[in-house]
């Protein structure tokens, strides 16, 4: 627990006069005893300071604390604060703030949980609150499962709320004018007379008074921000090469690190030879760390020099060394005693009639490979640790950074940076508990580490490998049951697992994206089974429903085609709640379903619910000479309110490009224990030339905000594999898919 | 050796084969260019040499001797933004921003070459660089835009 938890609102409010000359506002979310479960107003009760609004004499400073990673957060959260403080783009600064258990997520829940989030029954709702708040006693601050805006959007705009209102009772004791005669706009408190007071000018005097906390939320009506399109605050500098990500970080002195760690993940090292490397220029030192060795230069490409010269022997993996070894473990694991989950068990599948369909799927290791490799710098002293770095869970990263150090967590300083691409990656803490060995062994100086891109490649945590078996019934045109088998290693374990955190129950991401489409099946059955863990892996890009999506949707598009009924008309016939059917209907009328194509064309269509997000994706393709080549894909998804409709078409059309390309031709495949693909070049995604245009539209008709970082990606393979087999009677169950046919 | 970057001259005593990225990163300070692959797959790492985008990342610094070569710092600023910049702006191109450095730079040598190119154009030429946010449909309406606003200067 941080230290801004257990002291008053008002010390800190004093805190920050004396420290800062300005003033903090923060939101009191309270939370009445459960089980109230539907409370999500601010009211009396049990509080928690959480701090986004500082005001200084000099400036305005809105904190983002939810990282960005390319996402926009940090321009969307600001903009929730600006919305309701009545202050433009341009008039603040921001900052990503320090660890605080205040920063709680109280969104990350959700996805967590037994429950479809289509189902807002109070017993769901219930549970979301109960385990919002275990996340805020963990003090789990953290960004990921496309909850940023779905946790931030209440709590956001209030703290503006907060901050207005109490700016607003500041200058009425300044000027003696009613608060009811005051305007608020363009960071300025407003006098009937015309004359104002900028809110810098009033910090001193809001400091001193009892925030404002009964405030109402505006109307949408009102909103000036919300739900147009913005400019977002990083686009300036990452337009022309000044942000500063955590690579870019320079801290005086330091000294660039690089290192060789076992390929063979979480093997032993037998032994290291140095020779060669030690008297290359410019290395300073080498030096043993955990599963490999460090080379520290003067230079990152020294220091790459020198690594690649060092002769080391690689202890062998703690898992099989060859992935027909994992496909077997994968395979093995559709057994009663492996069972982890029944999650659907409508009607009654064994009674079902008719002709019978049967398919077996695949989904592949896919590695994270955001385009900046993992790096940090940390600088050790005997008082504590300074890290510089980009990640998505902050007070993790404090407590693993101390570990390593011997500090405590408090101890450790956490720059935050604009991160240079995650898809999970960012969530791991490997190569941060690395540096802090290194920096640790060196006290005083500060170190860059840098991964080669081939390291990255060696080390990462791909998503997890799984198999489906389906077997489906059909009589008179129509869907008679659907019973899916699922296995795969659970990705939560393995990821909470290297944290020392064990998850009970089971891991709902094994099958996420198939048990939960809110189909109405007659019957339908979903089991999932829990292969015993093999190599590490971690969440990767909308974690479970890429694979589990694939699975699900796919199977039903075989059967729905087997019963001779149409691929759109039919899923929209099945589907059992609202806003999902819409989700559909706009795609079939943007898509121009039904009307006719080429004999070498084919359409396809796939749904996949994840992250709250009903998302609808149909592809067209052409069958060419020189094969498959992607026309056209168009995108209906439903996030319930709109931040920003550009940064949210970017986001759409990046997430299909993202689980097209990844489907199309990237896994990763172990020999002899160690990941086989070194580069990009064997592990590519979508180019430019193969990008088709995509056309997105984002309904507004459900109930909660949420994200879209992730959910335009599980319906891409599908949607894919759907379309090549409407175009060429092929029916691929595999990715990557370019393992049986040519993409253009 | 002396290398030109743009525009200022730097003495600057690294290895010959020291690769140009590396030299500017870390011997100049100029973080604009990016380390992403160091084999030449993703272009994040783009600048001019001599008005030529080359792969910095693949230019021993030996070779850069004597030539001009053109960062992202140098092709505009935040107050002098050049054509290319500002659409990558207008349209909101960047989503993690890592790998725009090098598509910017690729996509001012293109409009060089070729001030008028269409879609398979712009493929074509922007083919080698690799975007893991899947940005390319905004990449290709910049360019477009781009085009449009230099042969208005």
């Amino acid at each position: 627990m941080g230290r801004l938890q257990t002291i008053t609102r008002r010390s800190f409010l004093v805190g920050s006069m004396a420290v800062g000359g300005g003033v903090a506002f923060g939101t009191y979310l309270a939370q009445r005893p459960l089980p109230n479960p539907l409370e999500t107003a601010a009211v009396d009760g049990e509080v928690t300071f959480n701090p986004w609004v500082l005001i200084s004499p000099e400036k305005v400073t809105l904190i983002t604390p939810h990282a960005d990673k390319g996402q926009g957060v940090a321009s969307s959260q600001a903009a929730l604060i600006a919305e309701e403080l009545d202050i433009e783009f341009g008039q603040f600064e921001i900052s990503f703030g320090r660890p605080n258990p205040a920063y709680y997520n109280t969104a990350l829940a959700d996805e967590s949980l037994p429950f479809m989030s289509t189902d807002t029954s109070l017993v769901a709702e219930s549970m979301r609150s109960v385990l919002g708040g275990v996340m805020k006693i963990l003090g789990m601050q953290s960004t990921g499962g496309s909850t940023s805006m779905t946790d931030s959007f209440h709590k956001l705009r209030y703290a503006g709320a907060v901050a207005r209102e109490t700016l607003k009772l500041a200058a009425s004791q300044q000027s003696g004018v009613p608060v009811d005669q005051l305007k608020t706009k363009d960071g300025a408190v407003h006098m009937p007379d015309g004359s104002s007071l900028a809110y810098t000018e009033l910090a001193g005097r809001a400091a001193d008074i009892e925030p404002v906390e009964r405030v109402a939320l505006r109307d949408p009506s009102e909103w000036r921000l919300i739900g147009k399109p913005m400019q977002r605050l990083d686009i300036v500098g990452k337009s022309t090469g000044t942000i500063v990500y955590g690579i870019d970080a320079q801290v005086d002195g330091m000294l660039h690190v690089t290192v060789m760690i076992n390929p063979c993940k979480g093997g032993p090292v037998k032994s290291i030879d140095d020779s060669a490397a030690k008297d290359m220029r410019g290395v300073n030192s080498i030096m043993p760390v955990t599963g490999g060795v460090a080379v520290i230069a003067d230079n990152t490409w020294r220091a790459f020099q020198a690594a690649n010269a060092i002769k080391i022997d690689w202890g062998s993996a703690p898992y099989p060394d060859e992935q027909d070894d994992h496909w077997k473990a994968v395979a093995q694991s559709f057994t009663e005693d492996r069972l982890d989950e029944t999650w659907r068990n409508d009607g009654d599948v064994s009674a079902a009639k008719g002709e019978t369909v049967e398919a077996e799927y695949r989904s592949p290791y896919v590695a994270h490979q955001p385009l900046e490799p993992m790096n940090a710098i940390v600088l050790v002293t005997n008082a504590g640790v300074e890290v510089w770095t980009g990640h998505q869970m902050p007070l993790f990263l404090q407590q693993q950074v101390a570990a390593v150090t011997g500090h405590t967590a408090d101890q450790v300083i956490f720059h935050n940076h604009y991160i240079g691409g995650s898809f999970g990656h960012r969530l791991e803490f490997d190569y941060l508990k690395q540096a802090a060995e290194i920096a640790n062994a060196m006290r005083g100086t500060p170190i860059k580490m840098t991964y080669t891109r081939e390291v990255d490649f060696a080390q990462d945590f791909p998503r997890h490998i799984s198999m489906a078996r389906g077997r489906s019934t059909i009589e008179d045109g129509k869907i008679t049951s659907i019973d899916l088998q699922i296995a795969a290693p659970s990705v939560i374990g393995s990821q909470m697992g290297r944290l020392g955190l064990n998850v009970p129950g089971p891991d709902s991401q094994i099958s996420a994206g198939a048990w939960n489409n809110p189909y109405s099946l007659e019957n339908f059955r979903m089991r999932a089974y829990r292969t015993p863990e093999l190599g590490p892996t971690s969440s990767w890009r909308a974690v479970g429903a890429p694979g589990a999506g694939f699975f699900f949707d796919s199977f039903l598009d075989e059967t729905i085609h087997a019963a001779g009924a149409d691929p759109m008309e039919e899923r929209i016939r099945l589907m059992d709640h609202d806003v999902s059917r819409k989700v559909l209907e706009a795609a079939a009328e943007m898509s121009d379903w039904g009307a006719p194509l080429e004999p070498n064309q084919g359409k396809g269509v796939a749904f996949v619910e994840s992250f709250g997000v009903p998302t609808a994706e149909v592809v067209q393709v052409t069958n060419t000479n020189w094969g498959i080549k992607i026309d056209k894909v168009w995108v209906a998804c439903d996030v319930g309110t709109l931040i920003d409709p550009v940064n949210f078409e970017n986001l759409v059309q990046g997430g299909v490009i993202f689980g097209l390309g990844h489907a199309m031709n990237c896994q990763i495949t172990y020999s002899k224990g160690m990941a086989e693909q070194t580069n990009y070049h064997d592990h590519e995604g979508m180019r430019i030339w193969q990008t088709p245009e995509i056309i997105v539209r984002g309904l507004e008709n459900g109930d909660k905000v949420r994200g879209i970082g992730e959910p335009p990606v599980p319906p891409a393979a599908p949607a894919l594999a759907n379309a090549i087999f409407a175009a060429t009677g092929t029916r691929l169950r595999e990715m990557p898919f370019n393992k049986f046919i040519e993409f253009v | 050796m002396k290398l030109t970057v743009n525009g200022n001259e730097h003495d600057v005593d690294v290895e010959d084969d020291m690769p140009l990225l590396w030299v500017l990163r870390d011997e100049l300070k100029l973080t604009g260019t990016k380390y992403g692959c160091g084999i030449a797959q993703c272009g994040a790492c783009t600048v001019h040499m001599d008005g030529t985008a080359v792969r910095s990342c693949q230019v021993a610094a030996a070779s850069a001797d004597g030539s001009d070569v053109t960062t992202i710092e140098g092709l505009g600023t935040p107050a002098t933004m050049h054509a290319v910049q500002e659409a990558w702006v207008e349209h909101q191109v960047a989503q993690c921003g890592y790998c725009q450095s090098g598509q910017i730079m690729q996509a001012a040598s293109l409009l060089f070459e070729n001030p008028e190119p269409n879609d398979e154009d712009i493929d074509i030429v922007m083919g080698g660089n690799l975007c893991r946010c899947g940005t390319y449909p905004r990449i290709r309406a910049a360019v477009h835009a781009a085009a449009k606003k230099l042969q208005e200067v």
